[in-house]
């Protein structure tokens, strides 16, 4: 009677990727339903089209690839991918930068360096850095959180505008956009205004306040979108932790070292550079932290490493935004140190059992 | 028992994995019936094989030695009844490679007559290496599942101070259960086993391992060892793998035995309490290691259980009794299911090892998933006990970078499991150790070979040449010696000329080689062909035998290789 003999272990813990990818998007909830909740359904209808985009495209590939379709579509990373790059997309993007976007990362920045696993950058963030070189003026026109503005769409004018750019009588598309909080702050430094000036001069507008108050998290009314995207990310992100999907170390040390690198310049000198709470929750440092850096296939390996990697995206995210030419830098800083990640792995690795010295 | 509470320490990792324990628990343990056959292997344990000392038709008895260690790292075998030896081969033993080797058979004859023996009554007033050597002679081998030696273990060494003696009853894997049954129901033995292993150390302390999910173990052990002085009783959380010999001296003394070390270099033995009770038996009782307690479990057999098992018994014969559902088992794993081997029959001999037998149905293996790829998830990292980085070395394996590999630590891995049990991508992370490791063992050998190799051909070449010029020297005295030679044409034989000569005769024999290996090469195309042409059938045969022949000739280093795996 001869059996099988496969090597050992014979019993396995039932998980697997698509559980792990699934966690991932779970967090992601709260999140997106404050990033819906004060900017409109376009947010929703910007993760559908790109979910169809992405599973779509990874589809395609895997055939011309001759992969088996159906383990590698339900693994969940594909969605994943796409959701990420939607939730960094302004939420009245026409539908073509979506689909633009997500095909690029899911054909070019994945699956052509040999699908999941074995891609060396972050597929969201090489999509969304194409989208933004290639597509700067579509790219930067956000809209205000709908407590700013009259002019708000419902669902379906939503979706008419992002599939057929047509919007209802009366409301043209400069009346409904406006620069996010990081890029006035860019573009106000850079005309030589101390952050005292801008808020001075720009003291009736009630944006401009709204981007300065000193700690955003009680900050005014107005202030609130942002801010409760980014605790709505933060949430998720400490969910994962607590579920063992992520450790602590790269949300840690980059939150940590952008918290240590921007207070460090508003102690020097706080009439030109913004609070360290400031930098926290805006852009995409939450959403950056906890779900994007923390890509286990483009970060280092090792805890020490992990730590180096999270610190060096928030000094890079600190130093781009501050100094560099875009408003937001989280994106650059990560596809930067993916390019780090094998070097960071030669010289960090864990201290093994029975290894130590003295 | 000190009622102090010891402290325990940490290690990294681990898992815990369903335990399936309670379901071999739920009866006591009792004895194997006796088979009509025994079948010996002589390789029990880690080390060289035993040598046999009996011959065919010779009758035996109970206890009584039929092979001799072979060796420092050995162990004897004894016969584990009465009966007659009827042969002495080749047979297949419970091994991962499942090969055969050399075993004796012993036909029962159901008289259970003992040999002989004699007891140490007083043992404390013998000296230690003279308790080794009847360990030695017991075939009392670590019955954890390593099987090595125990009386080596025993040996403090001449400089090293034994500060603690732990004694494993920690049974970390899933499903097995007889160290657990073995302290629930003669922890006596094991007590007075662990007093003769102190004397023969000199341990200071001795702390007893038991996990916390096995109370009852617990609470005997510590029944059993209240009074004994310096005797501890350790409940430790439960966790696989702990164990694991070097995790549980970190867990029990805080100390790292460093790698490529042993627990002796942090002042540390530790031995198995089985081990312990096999010693109690062969210094009190004067009996060799001829039984052991195996857990029969699995979904596969209707009554899980322990029973205490003769040496040699065939693997079937306790299913058997254990009522098994033969056609339910999908797998047959000796050992635990993280560490075990898969065997694949059910007709091998129960050996000193084999603490386990798992009849594990579909049902109970789960559904196979498919391989992903890795995602660098870092899961396997988060429970290495070794604290490795298991997915860099997964993709070093995968790529055959044997040097990074290396670098990585490969060789500290322990092969417990825990990373390809929590791997999302169900990559059989181990495999690619052990294939890895096989590599580089192989490079090795094979560089060692190629060593030899090229010293011998330069050594070769050394003497083709000094016999040549022995030879030209010979010709030219002879040459010398001939007055009648018109003149000395003949320069003398200077070292370029050798050369030269030298050369061109290579040049003659490698086209005489080449001319001799065409002619060769026809002769076998024409052979072919006249094969073709006559009826094939009667002239075939001869030339496969040839053949194979051949090749087992041209192949003897695959043969010497498989040696090695089985040692």
């Amino acid at each position: 009677m001869p059996f099988n003999t496969p090597t050992s272990p014979h019993q396995l813990a039932p998980t697997s990727i698509t559980r792990v990818m699934m966690l991932v998007i779970l967090a992601l909830i709260p999140g997106i339903t404050a990033y819906v909740w004060f900017f409109g359904w376009g947010v929703v209808v910007n993760i559908s089209i790109a979910l169809i985009t992405a599973l779509s495209c990874e589809a395609l590939i895997l055939k011309l690839r001759q992969r088996p379709i159906l383990p590698s579509l339900s693994d969940g990373s594909a969605a994943l991918t796409a959701i990420l790059i939607a939730l960094t997309l302004p939420p009245l993007s026409p539908w073509w930068i979506t689909v633009i976007g997500v095909a690029f990362a899911i054909i070019i920045a994945k699956q052509l360096y040999g699908g999941l696993g074995f891609n060396p950058f972050n597929p969201a963030m090489v999509g969304y850095v194409m989208l933004l070189i290639s597509f700067p003026r579509e790219m930067t026109s956000w809209i205000p959180p709908t407590a700013l503005t009259d002019n708000s769409l419902d669902f379906l004018e939503t979706v008419m505008f992002i599939l057929f750019h047509t919007l209802p009588d009366g409301i043209t598309f400069d009346a409904l956009t406006e620069a996010t909080p990081l890029d006035s702050l860019k573009t106000h430094l850079a005309l030589g205004n101390t952050v005292d000036e801008i808020r001075e001069q720009l003291g009736v507008d009630e944006a401009a306040s709204r981007i300065l108050s000193v700690i955003p998290i009680f900050g005014t009314i107005g202030g609130k979108g942002w801010e409760w995207v980014g605790g709505g990310f933060l949430l998720g992100g400490l969910w994962l932790i607590y579920q063992k999907v992520i450790s602590w170390h790269i949300p840690v040390a980059m939150l940590g070292s952008l918290f240590a690198v921007s207070a460090l310049f508003y102690f020097i000198d706080p009439t030109h550079y913004a609070t360290p709470m400031f930098h926290l929750f805006s852009g995409a440092a939450m959403l950056g932290a906890f779900f994007i850096a923390t890509d286990p296939v483009t970060a280092a390996a090792s805890n020490r490493g992990k730590i180096i990697y999270g610190c060096g995206i928030g000094i890079f995210t600190y130093v781009i935004r501050t100094w560099g030419g875009y408003p937001d830098a989280v994106a650059f800083a990560v596809l930067l140190l993916n390019m780090c990640t094998p070097l960071i792995d030669h010289y960090f690795k864990s201290s093994v059992f029975g290894h130590k010295k003295g | 028992m000190t009622s102090a509470p010891i402290r325990l320490w940490d290690f990294h990792g681990g898992i815990h994995p369903e335990q399936n324990k309670r379901q071999s628990t739920q009866e006591p343990s009792a004895q194997a019936r006796m088979p009509a056959m025994l079948t010996l292997p002589l390789h029990q344990h880690i080390g060289a094989a035993a040598e046999p000392i009996v011959e065919v038709g010779e009758t035996v008895l109970k206890g009584q030695k039929i092979a001799s260690a072979n060796g420092y790292v050995s162990a004897p075998v004894h016969a584990p009844t009465s009966g007659k030896i009827v042969d002495i081969g080749d047979y297949p033993i419970p091994h991962p490679s499942g090969l055969s080797a050399l075993s004796i058979v012993i036909e029962t004859d159901g008289r259970d007559e003992w040999t002989s023996y004699a007891a140490e009554q007083d043992y404390t007033e013998t000296n230690p290496s003279h308790l080794r050597n009847i360990i030695r002679e017991a075939g009392v081998v670590g019955l954890g599942g390593a099987g090595f030696p125990a009386f080596i273990k025993l040996n403090p060494g001449s400089q090293k101070k034994i500060k603690t003696l732990i004694i494993n009853g920690v049974e970390c894997e899933p499903y097995i259960t007889c160290d657990d049954m073995l302290m629930r129901e003669d922890p006596q033995s094991i007590i007075e086993g662990i007093r003769i292993m102190r004397h023969a150390l000199q341990a200071e302390r001795c702390v007893i391992a038991i996990e916390d999910n096995k109370p009852e173990a617990y609470e005997s052990i510590c029944k059993a060892a209240s009074g004994v002085e310096g005797v501890n009783v350790a409940l430790v959380p439960t966790r696989y793998p702990q164990g694991s010999e070097k995790q549980l001296v970190k867990v029990i003394t805080g100390k790292e035995v460093p790698s490529n070390g042993l627990a002796l270099d942090v002042g540390v033995v530790c031995h198995n309490v089985s081990t312990a009770a096999a010693i109690y038996r062969a210094i009190r009782l004067g009996q060799p290691l001829i039984s052991r307690m195996v857990t029969i479990t699995g979904k596969g057999v209707k009554r899980p259980r322990n029973l205490e098992v003769l040496f040699g018994t065939p693997m079937d014969e306790l299913l058997a009794q254990c009522d098994v559902e033969a056609d339910q088992i999908e797998r047959l794993i000796m050992g635990g299911p993280m560490m075990g081997f898969a065997l694949h029959d059910t007709n091998l001999p129960v050996i000193k090892t084999t603490n386990c037998i798992i009849a594990a149905t579909r049902e109970e293996l789960g559904v196979e998933r498919p391989v992903m790829p890795c995602i660098r998830c870092g899961a396997c990292a988060d429970v290495c006990p070794v604290k490795l980085l298991p997915q860099q070395l997964y993709w070093y394996s995968r790529a055959k970078e044997l040097d990074k590999v290396q670098e990585y630590d490969l060789f500290d891995c322990i092969e417990c499991g825990c990373c390809s049990y929590v791997c999302p991508s169900n990559i059989p992370l181990v495999q690619f150790y052990r294939f890895a490791k096989g590599a580089i063992w192989t490079q090795e050998q094979e560089q060692k070979k190629a060593a030899q190799a090229r010293q011998r051909h330069e050594f070769h070449q050394m003497r083709i040449e000094r016999e040549k010029q022995e030879r030209e020297a010979r010709r030219a005295k002879k040459k010398a010696s001939r007055p009648r030679a018109t003149a000395p044409k003949a320069p003398p034989v200077d070292g370029a000329k050798i050369a030269d000569k030298m050369r061109d005769e290579a040049i003659n024999q490698r086209e005489s080689a080449a001319a001799a290996r065409k002619a060769e090469i026809q002769a076998a195309l024409a052979r072919v062909q006249a094969k073709k042409s006559a009826s094939p059938k009667p002239a075939q045969s001869p030339d496969k035998t040839q053949k194979s022949a051949i090749t087992k000739k041209d192949n003897p280093t695959s043969t010497h290789d498989d040696d090695q795996q089985v040692q």
